[in-house]
């Protein structure tokens, strides 16, 4: 080994702390790189591979009624590679031995066997004879959290029959990737299953022989997606569509989009902001690293060794600092990667998993920590170079104070000295000053985002769940029914009170903005399911018009008072031009709301209701579960209490993590952007602060100048970095509104005062490590060390 | 000395070297002619500020002079680009300076590694440690020996690249008396042992006399050179 090299051994193993409170900011960076780029790729390998062998539709759509024979017409339709048309329907399960209850949504098989889109996959036993109206395919996780083997058997409430059905097969399918429930807020297998069944026992139970419910295409290469959409609803519109729509709208699919969208905005964000002040940290160091050896430098210039060797040679100081960072990185990434990949495995049904974390994304993550280190290393390295042989022999020249206003202001204050060397350094080094306040800034913002999070979350929580839908459970009918049955309902066990609601898919028009959604119709003295907006008022929905959601009344272009076409599906089809009461502010979904009684005088229909939502008295719970599984006519039962209970726990258990992480995030670069600057502020200031000590200064005096310099910049940096935190939240939350939902932007003086708490708590830490430097320093060769 | 011509290793016409700073011009080097011979040892006197470092830094392609020319051997230095300057350092010159220089991160050996490392034919970094009689301290870390030592390191450095010429500055500077006169010895045999041209910077008028020529410098010229008829040890000299 050269000479040259030891010492950068040396001089590397001499800065270590220095060194690995960088590399930790940077293996952050290269950690969450790799983590996103790697999660990133592996989910959409895994869903495009996947799609691409279970033939996954692209065109879906629903109806009422359609005879079979449309089967030719829409395979006709230019663009058309296959058609499946199936029979889909739900229904109560009972399932022995669970106490609560279940829900299944129940898919027809084609008579010839296995379909040809959206094909499952047998994970266990076999599907269904075809011929047989008792035996039952279930998705494989609905299995597992019940505990199904195969030859098990549950009830399901057919069309009015309790039928026996025996599970002969477990599957997973590309259409359940991610499954939810009717009215869920989460996945949760243990209520809500997949049930594939024979097309003679789907047709007989929903009445559905000779005709199908549902559709799934698959098109050529090239077609148009548009087209062929139009061209299914022309066809299925007289049988009742529900209009027909790509991929994007299906359920599981765009929850999976959105979830690769947000790990794609991670893997963009986050990593530069931590390369970024990781540069900084390792430029700082450097430029006072070159400053402490301008007379090695010097020395290995005269001795022989050109610039670019000396350049190398510092630059291979930063490459060092990288690899350790880099190498944190990938260990901390790979593990990471592999924790989120069980987590999605947790969330997503997929059959396998391709992770690939391939050499790529390592090399990607690497390169670009390696690349940002060595630029922070260029500017020293570079000055390194360039600083003459001559000139390196001799001792550098002080900085150069000069009298300014801010010292006659700072005379003036009478401030003492140790005060105005902390302030006078400050000004000296205004770049240096401004970027430390710029990374605690940083790590501040780190912790404040996520809280606002929290606090935005509960505020919609609180919002949907205790203000707007207040019910303890929702008895979903299987078709609509008389409001009579009210009276029946209520009439159930624990059921304290029931009220009836109407919904009705329609598309929403106006010139030629158009949106679907579902229409909520309910009785304007409705005490369980209110409409609320915002700030919690309730809503009265007045008879004569539709009350539609900000969101929506924006997409579509109107305002109070203009006209909107509502096509209601699913029936009759009947567009009626309706009048815009009100438009109001909430904080998610595409609401839009009407009165119940006005919606059956213009459909021209009796009082009906499509589901009816209970309050209920918890003691008898159990009993009412156990009547509704032999109740006939419901589709599905959603236990509010349970669903707002889990959402909740789900929540809260990510969140705390989340905080976690990111507070060790925050907590890493204050202490890297402290530690090292702590560092080289005692570097610079060891002969001064030893002459201080020789003049008399007590030690606590002299450790003041150091800890106030730090401290007093981690105190500035708080407001910017409460700013920046806030500006950050608001645009990724002006990001996430979409379809969906709008995150408020709730300020409360916690979330501030924890970043706070934590930003500068760590950075005092760092600097009393510092401190005890000083109580170790050696006075006499203080004052001799020549620099 | 022989009696034929000396042979010229060195050879100045009229280098000037100014510093401008701010409105003032500095002369260090106001017009300095000056020969030195294969082999010779010279020493080099004068007041502070007289500009002995920066004539040595020029001869040692540290600097460049602001006018004038200068040659070593037949290779012209005066205009030399960097790189070049560079291959002449390290092929040719030792450099002694007065605060030694030495790495605080490498060992007394490591320290002249660092040199032979990058030199064409240079000798065993322990040969030349046992040259300046520090064969047993080879493992030792700058902080862990005396000035003396150090220094002697540091010669150590500059002459296990075999270099022809040798520019110390102040070598003695640092150094009391005993320890100043361990390090001349040293210099002192180098240049009897191989020699190699010398070339010395010192206040110390006392160590003019082992010298084969003095230089004396005032206000960035030569005052006077002379001869040494007769020299001294090392050992001889006290101050
Ligand atoms: N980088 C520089 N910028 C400006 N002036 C300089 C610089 N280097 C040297 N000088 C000036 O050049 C003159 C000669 O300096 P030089 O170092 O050669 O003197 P010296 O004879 O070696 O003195 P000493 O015995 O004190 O080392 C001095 O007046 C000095 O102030
Ligand atoms: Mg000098």
């Amino acid at each position: 080994m050269q000479a040259i090299d030891r010492k950068l051994l040396r001089d590397f193993s001499r800065l270590w702390k220095q060194a690995l409170a960088i590399a930790l900011v940077l293996a952050c960076g290269v950690a969450i790189l790799l983590t996103a780029l790697g999660m990133y790729k592996s989910l959409s390998d895994t869903r495009d591979t996947y799609y691409e062998r279970n033939r996954f539709a692209d065109v879906f759509s629903a109806v009422q009624r359609a005879p079979e024979r449309l089967v030719t017409e829409l395979a006709a339709i230019e663009g058309v590679w296959a058609v499946e048309t199936r029979t889909v329907g739900s229904a109560v399960l009972d399932v022995p031995g669970s106490m609560v209850s279940v829900t299944g949504k129940i898919l027809s098989l084609p008579p010839d066997g296995a379909p040809r889109l959206n094909v499952p996959i047998l994970k266990t036993g076999r599907l269904p004879d075809p011929t047989s109206t008792d035996e039952v395919m279930v998705n494989h996780n609905f299995a597992l959290a019940n505990g199904f083997q195969l030859g098990d058997f549950f009830y399901a409430n057919l069309n009015g029959q309790k039928r026996q059905l025996t599970i002969t097969g477990t599957a997973q399918s590309p259409e359940f990737i991610y499954t939810i429930g009717p009215g869920a807020l989460m996945p949760d297998n243990a209520t809500f299953g997949i049930l594939w069944m024979s097309q003679v026992a789907v047709a007989a139970a929903f009445d559905m022989t000779g005709a199908f419910n549902d559709v799934a295409l698959k098109l050529s290469k090239g077609a148009r997606e548009e087209n062929v959409i139009d061209a299914v609803d022309r066809l299925l519109e007289p049988y009742g569509s529900l209009g027909a729509y790509g991929r994007d709208l299906q359920a599981s699919h765009s929850f999976i989009d959105s979830e690769i969208k947000q790990l794609q905005n991670m893997a963009t964000v986050l990593p530069p902001i931590f390369f970024g002040i990781s540069a900084f940290l390792v430029s700082m160091v450097m430029g006072r690293i070159i400053a402490l050896e301008r007379s090695q430098i010097g020395l290995l210039k005269a001795v022989g060794y050109s610039n670019l060797e000396v350049c190398l040679h510092y630059l291979m100081l930063a490459v060092l600092i990288a690899v350790v960072g880099i190498g944190i990185g990938w260990l901390v990434g790979g593990w990471l990667a592999r924790q989120m990949a069980l987590l999605y495995a947790e969330y997503f049904d997929f059959p396998f998993l391709i992770f690939s974390t391939s050499l790529w994304v390592y090399a990607a993550s690497g390169m670009a920590a390696m690349l940002t280190t060595t630029l922070g290393a260029a500017q020293a390295a570079i000055k390194a170079a360039r600083l003459a042989p001559a000139i390196a022999m001799q001792p550098p020249v002080p900085p150069q104070f000069k009298r300014s206003w801010i010292d006659r202001a700072m005379a003036t204050m009478r401030l003492s000295q140790p005060t105005i060397m902390i302030l006078r350094a400050l000004i000296r080094w205004p770049v240096r000053s401004g970027l430390t306040m710029l990374g605690l800034a940083l790590a501040v913002s780190t912790v404040v985002s996520p809280s606002f999070f929290t606090y935005s979350l509960n505020k919609i929580v609180d919002s949907a769940f205790y203000e707007s839908a207040r019910q303890d459970g929702m008895l979903i009918l299987s078709h609509d029914m008389p409001e009579i049955v009210l009276a029946t309902a209520a009439d159930l066990p624990a059921v304290l009170q029931a009220e009836g609601q109407q919904y009705h898919p329609v598309i929403l028009s106006n010139g030629n903005h158009e949106k679907r959604t579902v229409i909520q119709a309910g009785r304007p003295d409705s005490d369980l399911s209110r409409v609320i907006d915002k700030d919690g008022k309730q809503i009265a929905v007045p008879p004569g018009g539709v009350v539609l959601t900000e969101r929506l009344a924006t997409q579509l272009d109107v305002r109070i008072g203009d006209t909107v076409d509502v096509k209601f599906l699913g029936g009759r089809q009947e567009t009626h031009a309706l009048r815009v009461t009100d438009i109001i502010a909430q904080y998610f979904g595409l609401g839009a709301y009407m009165d119940l009684e006005y919606v059956n005088a213009l459909l021209r229909q009796s009082p009906r209701i499509s589901l009816i939502n209970v309050s209920l008295d918890d003691t008898e719970i159990i009993d009412l579960h156990r009547r509704l599984k032999d109740i006939p006519s419901l589709a599905g039962i959603v236990m509010m209490t349970d669903t707002r209970r889990s959402f909740s726990e789900t929540i809260e258990q990510n969140i705390g993590v989340v905080n976690t992480i990111y507070i060790v995030i925050a907590l890493l670069i204050t202490i890297g952007v402290t530690y090292n600057g702590a560092r080289i502020q005692l570097s610079e200031r060891s002969r001064e602060l030893a002459s201080l000590r020789i003049l008399g200064f007590t030690r606590s005096e002299v450790s003041y100048i150091l800890i106030g310099e730090t401290m007093l910049l981690s105190v500035l940096a708080q407001p910017l970095g409460w700013w920046i935190g806030t500006l950050i939240t608001a645009s990724m939350f002006n990001s996430f509104s979409s379809d969906l939902y709008n995150m408020p932007l709730v300020i409360h003086p916690a979330i501030y005062a924890k970043a706070s708490f934590v930003v500068l708590l760590a950075s005092f830490g760092s600097v009393m490590l510092v401190r005890r430097r000083l109580d170790k320093q050696n006075l006499v060769s203080a004052m001799k060390v020549r620099e | 000395m022989g009696q034929e011509a000396p042979e010229i290793v060195f050879r100045t016409q009229g280098v000037t070297k100014v510093y401008q700073t701010g409105d003032v011009k500095v002369f260090a080097l106001a017009g300095v002619d000056l020969e030195l011979y294969t082999g010779e040892m010279a020493v080099l006197l004068g007041p502070s500020g007289s500009g002995k470092s920066t004539l040595l830094n020029i001869l040692g392609g540290l600097d460049h002079a602001t006018a004038g020319r200068v040659w070593f051997r037949d290779t012209e230095l005066t205009d030399m680009p960097d790189r070049a300057l560079t291959r002449y350092r390290r092929d040719h010159v030792g450099f002694v300076f007065q605060f030694y220089n030495l790495v605080p991160s490498l060992t007394a050996r490591e320290n002249v590694q660092l040199v032979t490392d990058v030199s064409p034919d240079p000798m065993p970094a322990e040969e030349a440690l046992a040259l300046v009689g520090l064969a047993n301290r080879m493992d030792h870390f700058p902080s862990e020996m005396s000035g003396g030592e150090q220094q002697r390191v540091a010669i150590a450095r500059a002459i296990a690249k075999r270099p022809e010429i040798l520019l110390c500055d102040e070598p003695t500077g640092a150094l009391d008396s005993a320890t100043g006169v361990q390090v001349l010895e040293v210099l002192q045999d180098i240049n009897a042992r191989f020699g190699t041209t010398t070339v010395i910077i010192t206040h110390n008028a006392e160590i003019q006399r082992m010298a084969h020529r003095v230089i004396q410098f005032a206000d960035g010229k030569i005052s006077s050179v002379h001869t040494n008829e007769t020299r001294l040890a090392p050992s001889e000299i006290v101050w």
